[in-house]
């Protein structure tokens, strides 16, 4: 009864929301709207770089730098205007005949961002028929290869990174498909040893491998280990968006709202942290949970006006948990492990159809998919279960 | 080496978390009769990067910074939105500027008044906002026309949207046509003195050089319906042909020959040279008032989606018109038509009166001397 109240003031207050009226603010000090510390620096570098790039717009080397620095400052800030932006900077050069590899493995991935993964696998193919040794190239399209559940493919990729350099980058690269391809256990051993034994002194690559290392501890219910791996790797970037999803995932599953509202509360602006942030509050009761929610509707509703999905794995962890409406959550949820599928959207499948009481055969291909990979991961092995007796 | 690395977190980031949504901008086009207001929200975010707002670099934008920039805003804004009809731009001007909370920050609010060479029968938008730098904004557009919406999505492949404002209500604009051909049945002078002169002697027979009434009803209404269905007949031909162009005579020929139409058939009456088959009379003359029509048709600026409801309407207007002065003259003239009053005076003074004028007419507008503009 309590959530149902809860969603009427939500719709009331979206309703209330989407009418809201444009105002004439009363002091020239309010404030409107608070950017990211570093944006007017990184802005005022780009706008100079984007200048340079309008008195010589054939300059190709000047486009690449420039687009690498926008897709740079898009993950910093996460914020995917950038990403817009160079694909503009990066347009013309794609109307090259043959446009050079950097230049297609900025598009490819501008074009995984967007979950375009058959193109930007296409743009990665080109690139590696020409440069088969291609390390960025190589490991974009393992990680890809490896989101979309191809393990063997991914890992074949994988192989070939040790023997084009960094040994750390593609331990993890291997650690993480084989983690998913029954040897848990193995890899995360593997895994730990590489990076306790001779750490990456880039922190990019340190902050990768400590997050596949936590999430293998996490799929292997090992909660001390995946608690202490996530809270190394946090000191390294506190407000890193997908570490900042990760940890909160792994706390709502050991039911600790609290501390994920303190976490999040200041990340409302992105869409999957707020979701996460809505869901603990879901479970703490707290005051805040019918504005975030009636946040999230209107959020949704403005990717429907421009025509874009919102990201079908959030918007059917909405449905199901926030919503309550399993049958829309399953529906979504199927239609997003087409795209991808990861342990994270086996999970939803799952959790959707048993919500929804639905019959076993609609989650069959995940549970197939679970057996046939061997997928260790407590919590899917016990929905599994759960689904197969129900 | 360092260089490959950069982008190794980003392939996590990407394929699992959404940050929000990438930057649109909200314009709503609210258009009726009498007036075209826009209002245009844009974020602030992407002005900053667009124009600059953050004067302190503090990283807050403040309303009296945005205050600052708001003439830069609204012609930077305004330059990159064009608004057309069929062959003429609109000029926007900006009202007010105020601020709105969207659900990913807050937008500058831009209010805007459209004027466009009048009458408006259908709107180009020409949208090209930030598609110099972003590939991935959207401006999200609502058109209200009287009251019904439509919605469209801007996008650097899909810069240009037109819409028929006409579609929207065809039955209003049916009913509109129709009202300005009622109208001009009502305000045409011409045309109305025309079809009395014709009308007049339809109550009565010419026998021993003099009129007398006609016995029955039956004969004079009779009469009346082959006048008026020659008259209506032939003014809906010229009047499509002209309104689609197929002829095209100079406007003071026409209207000379309306005139003149009208003193002939005047003259008639007085004398008399056609008495019988007065209906040809009708559908001759009545070539040359379609031709005065499609003139009004032309200047209210026709549709080209509904070319032909608007043609059919204005027509049916015209015929409601007719019928309004014949339902009133009819009767009134057979009850009549026995007495010295409407012999003497309607008929034979009333042609005179109408003859005086029609001629004043044409001399006024064959030699264009403008007495009557």
């Amino acid at each position: 009864m309590r959530i149902f109240l809860k969603l009427a003031g939500a719709v009331l207050l979206w309703l209330g929301n989407a009418q809201a009226q444009p105002f004439l603010p009363t002091s020239p000090d309010s404030v409107l709207e608070r950017l990211p510390v570093v944006t007017s620096r990184d802005d005022r570098e780009l706008r100079q770089l984007q200048q340079q790039l309008n008195t010589a717009p054939d300059n190709i080397d000047l486009a690449i730098t420039t687009a690498r620095r926008l897709i740079e400052t898009a993950r910093k800030q996460a914020e995917p205007r950038y990403y817009g932006y160079a694909e503009a900077v990066l347009n013309r050069c794609w109307q090259l005949p043959q446009p050079p590899a950097e230049v297609l493995l900025l598009r490819a991935t501008i074009r995984q961002h967007r979950h375009d993964f058959q193109g930007a696998l296409a743009d990665l193919q080109t690139i590696l028929a020409d440069q088969p040794a291609h390390f960025q190239a190589r490991l974009t399209e393992a990680v890809i290869l490896g989101v979309q559940g191809e393990y063997s493919a991914a890992l074949r990729d994988c192989l070939l990174l040790t023997r084009l350099g960094n040994r750390q980058i593609a331990a993890t690269c291997i650690g993480n498909i084989q983690s998913l391809n029954g040897q848990a256990r193995p890899a995360y051993r593997y895994l730990y040893d590489i990076i306790t034994n001779s750490p990456a002194r880039d922190p990019e690559q340190q902050l990768w491998s400590l997050t596949v290392l936590a999430e293998i501890a996490v799929r292997l219910g090992d909660i001390k280990a995946a608690e202490a791996h996530f809270l190394t790797a946090m000191a390294l970037a506190p407000g890193d968006v997908y570490l900042l999803s990760a940890y909160a995932d792994f706390l709502l599953d050991q039911h600790r709202p609290t501390e994920i509202i303190s976490l999040l509360k200041d990340h409302a602006r992105a869409d999957g942290l707020l979701l996460r942030l809505a869901l603990a509050e879901q479970v703490s009761s707290a005051e805040a949970l019918a504005g975030h929610v009636a946040e999230l509707e209107a959020r949704i509703a403005a990717y429907r006006q421009r025509g874009d999905a919102f990201h079908q794995r959030e918007e059917a962890r909405y449905s199901l948990h926030l919503l309550k409406q399993p049958e829309q959550a399953l529906n979504l949820a199927l239609a997003n492990w087409q795209v991808q599928r990861e342990p994270a959207d086996a999970r939803l499948v799952l959790e959707a159809a048993l919500a929804a009481g639905a019959a076993q055969a609609k989650a069959k291909p995940v549970l197939d998919w679970i057996r046939h990979n061997q997928l260790e991961d407590t919590q899917l092995q016990a929905l599994a279960k759960q689904l197969e007796s129900s | 080496m360092m260089r490959h690395f950069l982008l190794i977190w980003l392939l996590l980031m990407s394929t699992a978390v959404s940050a929000h949504k990438p930057s649109d901008s909200y314009l709503l086009i609210n258009s009726n009769e009498q007036q075209i207001q826009g209002q245009w929200d844009i974020a602030l975010r992407d002005l900053n990067y667009a124009i600059g707002l953050d004067d302190n670099s503090d990283g807050q934008i403040t309303w009296g910074e945005l205050q600052h920039h708001h003439d830069n805003i609204a012609a930077y804004a305004l330059a990159r939105l064009s608004i057309s009809t069929d062959n003429n731009s609109c000029s926007n001007h900006v009202t007010e500027q105020l601020v709105d909370n969207h659900s990913d920050g807050a937008y500058s609010v831009l209010r805007f008044q459209v004027s466009c060479p009048s009458p408006v029968r259908m709107l180009k938008v020409h949208y090209q906002l930030f598609f110099d730098f972003d590939l991935s904004h959207r401006g999200l557009l609502r058109m209200i026309q009287n009251g019904s919406t439509q919605t469209a999505v801007f996008s650097p492949e899909h810069r240009q949207r037109t819409f028929e404002l006409a579609t929207v209500s065809m039955w209003q604009e049916f009913i509109d046509f129709a009202r300005e051909g009622i109208w001009h049945i009502w305000v045409g002078y011409d045309h109305i003195l025309f079809l009395l002169s014709l009308l007049l002697p339809a109550v009565v027979v010419r026998k021993d050089k003099s009129w007398q009434a006609v016995e029955q009803f039956r004969p004079a209404f009779v009469e009346v319906l082959k006048i008026v269905t020659a008259f209506t007949v032939a003014h809906s031909i010229t009047l499509s042909l002209a309104a689609l162009s197929i002829i095209n005579l100079p406007s003071r020929w026409v209207e000379s020959a309306i005139a003149a139409s009208v003193v002939i058939a005047a003259f008639n009456n007085l004398y008399p040279v056609i008495q019988k088959r007065l209906w040809i009379c009708a559908f001759a003359f009545g070539l040359v008032h379609g031709l005065g029509f499609a003139s009004v048709l032309t200047d209210l600026g026709l549709p080209k989606a509904s070319l032909v409801t608007a043609l059919v309407a204005f027509n049916v207007g015209v015929e409601i018109g007719q019928f309004a002065i014949i339902s009133l003259f009819l009767p009134l003239a057979f009850i009549l038509r026995g007495s010295w009053f409407y012999r003497r005076l309607t008929l034979g003074f009333g042609s005179v009166l109408i003859a005086t004028v029609a001629m004043f007419w044409l001399l006024d507008r064959s030699l264009a001397l403008g007495l009557l503009a």
